[in-house]
């Protein structure tokens, strides 16, 4: 128990003292994290939406592998983008690897098949004809596409929080390809890896209260507008009259044409 | 510029076939929808109604032919066309939100301003009686307020043609027939070009000017309610429609504008349809069209055609009465329950049919 109590005094210390380098952990982890899970919005959405509407040989096989990608061990990640990222590698002429750049694109292969996962399996829960009703409504593709997603918005928030929280608890993948070089690419996972290999648990401890702070802060505002917008999906005025049939006005004052 | 000397039909489709891996489920050689028309096409399920109304739809592309919109094909037209058109499915396919906001959405993705978008919606709220629910979720709609929503959503675009696949199918018969007159009122006064796609022949004789039949994609008869209900051109629209006496019987004779047929020994004097030189028929007859009496007694009629036989069975439905009589074939008839117990009719009690030459429809048989 005291080494608990150590480490969050020492947490608080660290944060009441605004030591520089913390903070700047801290938010290489949001930056690079939040990137990847913008990133892996667009790209999840797109696949989902695809696997979720479009029927092509091979759907199977990429809906068993997106679904296996939900559960993508970060390490195995890392080793196959840092092999590609290797200056040795086909892509090592882009100069990325031990880059925040390579642990974005790591971040980003373990965000995408979650976000896409769970996108393609709100879609698919929709009423099948939902997009038929919406293009007759007039809509283009994209406004389908975008009326669709508002429609999920609930699970898409879900999904975001998924991906997020899959990005910045990661430690493998960011370590394989970012290297955890201090002052350029040491996240707070990072971090407490090696505070913890040197023996600083309190340090350790302390960062990870920190990564804990920033994950709840960061789930707490998804979920105020979750909770929001559910609010909305059902926020009326009480009705009265539930269920029955209102009865048609006689004359028909005009037509709009 | 010259006009052109007859006015196209607002849509049509020419040649349509939509195939599928068991051959053609829509297979419609030619279908014409005049301006401010109302067709209801009905037909057994499979037939390939929503598969049509699809395609008139703009929804789906077919496989052959063509779909033409004020006499104009629509291939690459498809979105802007969308837009001046309405569909209302089986189930309302709300949005979540408010009810206003929903009949706003068409709207709002055609670009409408604002202020014509809350005008629109508050009047069509209004027209369906439903202006209350304005602010309302639609999740907490019952099924016949949300239809009445999806009615309201459809008509604010100020379609030039609306397409209703069964819209009331889901909803109970007094929400049905409630929602359906509003709509055939809101149709009388639109005069909306309208395609209902039902298998409800009550709804489809109330509000369809025009009645199409289709049968395994195919469109078999065509014309006035009155027509496809009372003459069905063959023995499958026939059922189809309700007629369920259909007596093989033979011509014995013409005269005065009747035909008179022989149908195991009882004579059915019938209209002549047309003078057709055929020698053998199916006599169909309406259950309602013919009325019933107890053997022996007396009954005040003018039919020309009484012919008798044993009850063999009597199936109560509701208000009304089924009753399947053994005259050397089986007619059907159906009376009120109140003519059930004021004749006081059983399984085996002997009965007189009448009915008129004007009610019996021919079908020529090869």
């Amino acid at each position: 128990m005291g080494l608990i109590f150590d480490s969050v005094r020492e947490a608080v210390r660290i944060l009441a003292h605004n030591r520089a380098d913390v903070y700047e952990i801290a938010w290489r982890s949001i930056e690079v994290s939040a990137t990847a899970t913008i990133l892996s919005l667009l790209l999840g959405v797109g696949l989902g939406a695809t696997l979720a509407f479009r029927r092509f040989r091979g759907r199977m096989i990429a809906l068993t592998l997106v679904n296996t990608g939900m559960g993508l061990p970060p390490v195995v990640v890392g080793l196959f983008i840092a092999i590609l990222l290797l200056r040795s590698g086909p892509l090592g002429q882009l100069d990325w690897i031990y880059s925040k750049k390579a642990m974005i694109i790591a971040q980003t292969v373990i965000a995408t098949p979650v976000i896409s996962g769970f996108t393609a399996a709100s879609l698919s829960a929709l009423h099948p004809k939902l997009r038929l009703q919406i293009y007759a409504l007039g809509a283009s593709r994209a406004q389908m596409l975008w009326l669709v997603l508002k429609e999920i918005r609930l699970p898409l928030l879900a999904a975001i929080m998924a991906g997020f929280g899959a990005a910045i608890s990661e430690v493998g993948a960011s370590v394989a390809v970012g290297g955890n070089v201090a002052g350029q690419t040491r996240v707070l996972t990072g971090a407490i890896l090696l505070e913890q290999s040197k023996g600083n648990y309190d340090v350790a401890l302390a960062l990870g209260l920190i990564l804990l702070a920033m994950m709840v802060a960061v789930n707490a505002l998804f979920t105020w507008v979750q909770v929001g917008a559910a609010h909305d999906r059902w926020r009326a005025d009480e009705p009265d009259t539930l269920h029955t049939e209102p009865s048609l006005p006689v004359a028909l004052p005009w037509r709009s044409r | 510029m010259a006009q052109p000397l007859t006015t196209p039909p607002k849509l049509a489709a020419v040649g349509l076939a939509v195939r599928r891996a068991g051959g053609a489920i829509v297979d419609v050689a030619s279908l014409e929808l005049a301006a401010g028309e109302v067709l209801a096409v009905i037909g057994p399920n499979g037939a390939g109604k929503s598969t049509l109304l699809l395609h008139l739809a703009l929804l789906q592309r077919p496989d052959a032919g063509e779909i033409l919109f004020d006499g104009a094909p629509v291939r690459g037209r498809e979105l802007s066309l969308r837009r001046r058109m309405a569909v209302v499915f089986q189930e309302p396919l709300l949005l979540d939100g408010a009810v206003r906001a929903n009949v706003e959405t068409g709207l709002r993705l055609r670009g409408v301003p604002r202020s014509e978008r809350q005008r629109r919606a508050a009047h069509w709220l209004s027209r369906f009686g439903i202006d209350a629910l304005a602010a309302r979720s639609t999740r907490t709609l019952s099924g016949g307020e949300a239809q009445r929503v999806s009615l309201a959503r459809a008509f604010a675009l100020d379609p030039e043609v609306l397409l209703l696949d069964e819209p009331f199918a889901a909803l109970d018969r007094p929400a049905r027939e409630t929602i359906t007159g509003d709509l055939a009122a809101v149709l009388a006064e639109t005069r909306t070009t309208t395609v209902l796609v039902t298998h409800d022949h009550d709804e489809a004789a109330r509000l369809g000017h025009r009645v199409a039949v289709l049968m395994r994609g195919r469109i078999v008869q065509s014309g006035a309610p009155a027509e496809v209900f009372g003459a069905p051109a063959t023995e499958e629209v026939a059922a189809f429609v309700g007629i369920e006496t259909m007596i093989p019987a033979r011509v014995i004779g013409r005269s005065g504008g009747l035909v008179a047929l022989i149908a195991g020994t009882q004579t059915i004097d019938a209209v002549d349809q047309g003078g057709l030189p055929f020698d053998e028929a199916l006599v169909c007859l309406r259950p309602e069209d013919i009325s019933l009496s107890r053997a022996g007694e007396a009954a005040a009629t003018s039919a020309r055609n009484s012919v008798t036989g044993r009850v063999r069975r009597i199936v109560a439905t509701g208000a009304d009465a089924r009753i399947e009589i053994d005259c050397g074939f089986t007619l059907t008839a159906r009376i009120t329950r109140r003519s059930l117990d004021e004749l006081d009719l059983d399984a085996g009690t002997d009965v007189t049919a009448s009915f008129k030459a004007t009610a019996v429809h021919l079908i020529p048989r090869p």
